[in-house]
């Protein structure tokens, strides 16, 4: 009972101060939080402005100088086309981070109402969005985001589709879980009473307090997603060359592992592990200052 | 307890429709004309109306899916464009090779994993339980292929110990007779203990790769589970009774948190499933994942469909183990009824 | 006064805890004895410190708590300062303990008959081979019937005054010679509590067991205890044989307790509550007498250290202003 009071009431006193005082002072006391900040700020600054500021262009191949390890002239070394890879792993920041952004936005949108409405509502809409989750659930993920891919066509819009719609259980179970706490809650009863239509309620009043449980789900979404991504361009789907985006890039260097040269390979998966871990860690602080409750 | 097992078969037949009607989605969504794609990219206008009569392609949708049923349940799965083989054929003859390979990985993965998250919770603060939580962290955000990658570059390019990362079996030998489809197993079998060390060799870097992604989630759960466990009541008993700490935390607290394990371990298989198909391809790897991908890149798409078919089936198989198994060891579930 | 050597004699024991919000101090010199077959009720609020003092005998403290100060002599052993090792020999073998809410007490996938047996063949009574065949006869000795089939069953198939039976069961599989029971019928319905009561009052006989019962119900101590420590917010305030203490309660806390304590005599508009609350243990400025807030008898001496009265006197009273001698008006609380 004192937990559904409690979370009813999770707009903190004060609006926007107040949360960017209590936001400061979680990233203030534990420094690995700020450091995902911050990490997280760069990744964002890279995608922005990274195509731009980048010494090589990401294209522009020249076969004298391939296969050169990392040197001052070439950060990360040049791959077998004579690509600068330093500047093809920043450039392909703004993929990755847009496929992520993208998918979970799209998630969001699509598994939290479905979800919220499924927990408000009840009934028929419950059955039919459990039962979709329920059977998207039954796949190994990976391997339906495969068979999307294919079934629909090999673009990076597809790729996007295709991590949304795998994400969309858990997105969904999240939001009818919380819609069907506050369903019974105070203020709802209260918008009820002064006349609010239940689509009003959904949309007003239980969808804000939802959002902040969905954010903390989003940013370690995002690190899954770009994993995700990667994987599925490494085998060959989604994006082609000569884009350049991590997973791909990864696949190019993995003949070469072989025969020693590392550096193709291993810079754009260290970027990837980089950011996948900069938004498990960011999901962590942001659940800190949403829900300190919830902290494990 | 034979009344239980009935009562899972039977939930799990709504979750077989739907993966069912799922991939008979798939092969029907394809953009554009899916006989096109089922003739293959070489295909003259006459071929595409061929196979669009063949693969009943014409017909109405309900049809379409009746006819999808009657094919599945003769072990039809269309043809590989590319080898001109039945797809179901090619799959369970590649299957043994991915099995082993999973099954490896996962049980190198719960030695390690298992312990250490047992360690962390009984010495908890310690540099064991700061190595569980790093290793928990760390494991959720390495790519798989980037980890095969790395290990293949440092054992075998730099240190040589491991030999070329090229399939089960290097090209000198022949495989063991088939009994199981397991090398390791068919090797022991036959008595030839270099073929069993030959295969062996292939396998250790591919199943470490595994063995390191799904070391994460198994450490964190049970590090939890052990947790919860250890501070419950009836370990308060046990410890006030002066039983002794292997019987407390082994006999006690480890079989009671081993309960939540379990259950995780579904999801462990999905990401596991997953991360097969792109080991496969970093090692070369003989299985299915390396079919469908190889199909995949071919614009072959029998065979992906049916790779997608059959991942699933098997992924709702492996639950309704976990789900038997749990109902075996938790008494509590096995007398309810 | 007794002349037997004590069972357990518990001396200045300090308690503290580490929370988020500050030190918590649990228990401050807590001390008294029991004696050998004696039976010896802990009384007191909820908070008072109870079952802390059990924990701490017991050497089962959470992590967080921790012991400042004091002893827990046991048959020559300080309990206090023994290590994990030397507690582990004890526990069960010497003391052992039950617990409330039996069910959740008990492992929940395990059958009971093994259980018992784990502590039969820990402490070196039998054999692994003789050890079900014990443990049944346990299961027996606790007034289980069949306890053959019963042996074979699991906690979650019991009721609760079973599950009772076989915690007692288990705490007593090795004879110890001392029995701590915290709250032991909480959560059980009356019947069953009088006939838990009754086995364990029956079993301490049988084995010449002293028993430490530990409970917020003054009347049932009334019943079942020879004598009574009460204590409040950490403090032992008042100890003195049951009837010494029904009739002749000094401490004003105490009075405050019999007064508040139902017995049939007594109607309900008659029940006094005692007013106040237990002081915030987090305090720094803890006055020495932590009743001392609370008490109408409150006066500027009690402001000083507690008195410490002679260690063997059978009444001791931890208060600057005990109430007279034979207290007029308290009511009477039934005693055995």
């Amino acid at each position: 009972m004192t937990d559904i009071v409690a979370n009813a009431n999770t707009r903190p006193a004060g609006g926007a101060a107040a949360l960017f005082r209590h936001a400061r002072y979680v990233i203030g006391e534990n420094p690995i939080t700020g450091l995902s900040f911050g990490l997280f700020l760069l990744i964002v600054i890279a995608a922005m402005v990274g195509p731009w500021i980048v010494p090589y262009s990401p294209l522009a191949s020249d076969t004298s100088a391939a296969l050169k390890p990392p040197s001052i002239a070439h950060l990360f070394g040049t791959d077998q086309l004579g690509r600068d890879i330093f500047s093809r792993v920043v450039a392909a920041t703004r993929l990755d981070f847009a496929i992520a952004i993208l998918s979970v936005a799209l998630v969001f949108l699509i598994g939290g109402l479905a979800g919220v409405a499924a927990g408000f509502f009840g009934g028929w809409t419950d059955r039919i969005v459990s039962r979709i989750a329920d059977t998207i659930m039954a796949f190994p993920l990976f391997v339906l985001a495969m068979g999307i891919v294919a079934a629909l066509g090999n673009t990076v819009q597809n790729i996007i589709l295709a991590t949304a719609i795998i994400n969309f259980p858990l997105y969904a179970r999240v939001a009818r879980a919380e819609a069907n706490i506050r369903r019974e809650a105070g203020f709802v009863e209260a918008a009820r009473l002064s006349g609010n239509s239940e689509w009003r309620i959904l949309a007003f009043q239980i969808l804000p307090n939802v959002f902040p449980i969905l954010v903390v789900q989003m940013s370690l979404t995002m690190g899954y997603a770009i994993l995700n991504a990667a994987g599925l361009s490494f085998i060959g789907l989604g994006v082609r060359p000569p884009t350049p985006e991590w997973g791909i890039m990864v696949a190019e260097g993995a003949a070469n592992i072989i025969s020693g040269e590392w550096w193709i390979a291993f810079f754009p998966g260290a970027a990837l592990m980089i950011a996948v871990f900069c938004f498990n860690l960011l999901g962590d602080g942001l659940r800190d200052i949403v829900d300190p409750r919830r902290r494990t | 307890m034979l009344a239980n097992v009935l009562r899972r078969l039977v939930t799990v037949i709504p979750t077989l429709i739907g993966v069912v009607i799922v991939t008979f989605l798939l092969t029907r969504v394809l953009p554009g004309d899916p006989a096109v794609y089922f003739a293959g990219p070489t295909a003259t206008p006459q071929s595409i109306a061929e196979v669009r009569k063949s693969l009943g392609l014409d017909k109405p949708l309900p049809e379409q899916f009746a006819r999808y049923i009657g094919e599945l349940a003769h072990g039809d799965l269309g043809n590989s464009l590319a080898t001109g083989r039945p797809v179901l054929a090619e799959l369970t003859s590649r299957l043994p090779a991915s099995a082993e390979l999973t099954l490896f990985g996962l049980v190198i993965s719960m030695l390690i994993a298992i312990p250490l998250g047992i360690l962390a919770a009984v010495k908890q603060g310690t540099w064991i339980d700061h190595t569980c939580r790093i290793v928990a962290t760390a494991g959720v955000s390495l790519p798989v292929f980037f980890t095969g990658l790395l290990l293949v570059y440092v054992f075998y390019f730099r240190l040589g110990w491991s030999p070329p990362p090229l399939g089960r079996l290097d090209v000198f030998y022949d495989a063991p007779p088939t009994v199981t489809g397991f090398y390791l197993i068919d090797s022991l079998l036959a008595g030839n203990l270099e073929l069993f060390r030959a295969s062996l060799g292939q396998l250790i870097l591919p199943g470490v790769t595994l063995a390191l992604f799904s070391l994460a989630p198994i450490a964190r759960m049970t590090r939890a589970s052990m947790l919860t466990v250890m501070a419950s009541d009836y370990i308060r008993t046990a410890r006030a009774s002066g039983l002794s700490s292997y019987t407390i935390v082994v006999t006690y607290a480890f079989r009671n948190a081993m309960l939540p394990v379990i259950t995780t371990l579904g999801m462990v298989f999905s990401f596991l499933l997953g991360a097969n198909v792109l080991v496969e391809k970093v090692f070369a790897w003989p299985g299915i994942g390396s079919f469908a991908v190889e199909a995949l890149i071919a614009s072959d798409y029998a065979p992906v469909q049916g790779f997608v078919l059959t991942m699933a089936v098997m992924y709702v198989a492996l639950n309704l183990l976990i789900d038997i198994l749990y109902g075996v060891v938790d008494p509590r579930v096995r007398l309810e009824a | 006064m007794t002349s037997a050597p004590a069972a357990l004699s518990v001396e200045n024991l300090c308690v503290e805890f580490r929370t988020r919000s500050g030190i918590v101090r649990a228990l401050d010199k807590v001390s008294f004895s029991v004696a050998k077959g004696e039976t010896v009720a802990l009384v007191g609020e909820s908070g008072s410190g109870k079952s802390v003092t059990a924990y701490a005998v017991m050497g089962i403290l959470d992590p967080a708590g921790r012991v400042t100060g004091g002893r827990a002599m046991l048959g020559g052993l300080d309990l206090l300062s023994a290590n994990q090792s030397q507690l582990a020999k004890v526990r069960g073998r010497k003391m052992a303990m039950i617990f409330q809410s039996p069910r959740t007490a008990l492992n929940p996938i395990r059958q009971v008959g093994r259980q018992i047996a784990d502590v039969l063949i820990r402490h070196g009574d039998v054999t692994r081979k003789a050890a079900p065949a014990a443990a049944i006869e346990m299961l027996r000795a606790v007034g289980i019937t069949d306890p053959v089939r019963r042996a074979k069953t699991y906690p979650f198939e019991m009721s609760g005054g079973m599950c009772q039976r076989v915690m007692i069961a288990i705490a007593l599989a090795a004879k110890p010679s001392l029995l701590i029971a915290d709250e032991p019928t909480t959560g059980l319905d009356v019947t069953t509590q009088a006939v838990i009561m009754d086995l364990i009052s029956d079993l301490a006989e049988k084995l010449g067991m002293a028993t430490i019962f530990i409970t917020h119900d003054l009347a049932l101590a009334g019943q079942r205890a020879a004598r009574i420590v009460v204590m409040h917010a950490g403090h032992v305030v008042e100890a003195a044989p049951t009837r010494e203490l029904c009739a002749n309660a000094r401490h004003p806390y105490t009075a405050e307790l019999i007064a508040a304590t139902p017995d049939s005599a007594t109607s309900l508009d008659a029940l006094a509550s005692i007013p106040g609350s237990l002081p915030d243990l987090r305090r720094t400025d803890l006055p020495p007498c932590r009743y001392s807030e609370r008490c109408p008898r409150k006066t500027e001496r009690c402001a000083q250290p507690l008195p410490v009265g002679p260690p063997d006197a059978a009444h001791t009273i931890a208060c600057w202003n005990p109430l007279p001698a034979r207290a007029i008006g308290a009511p009477k609380v039934n005693a055995a």
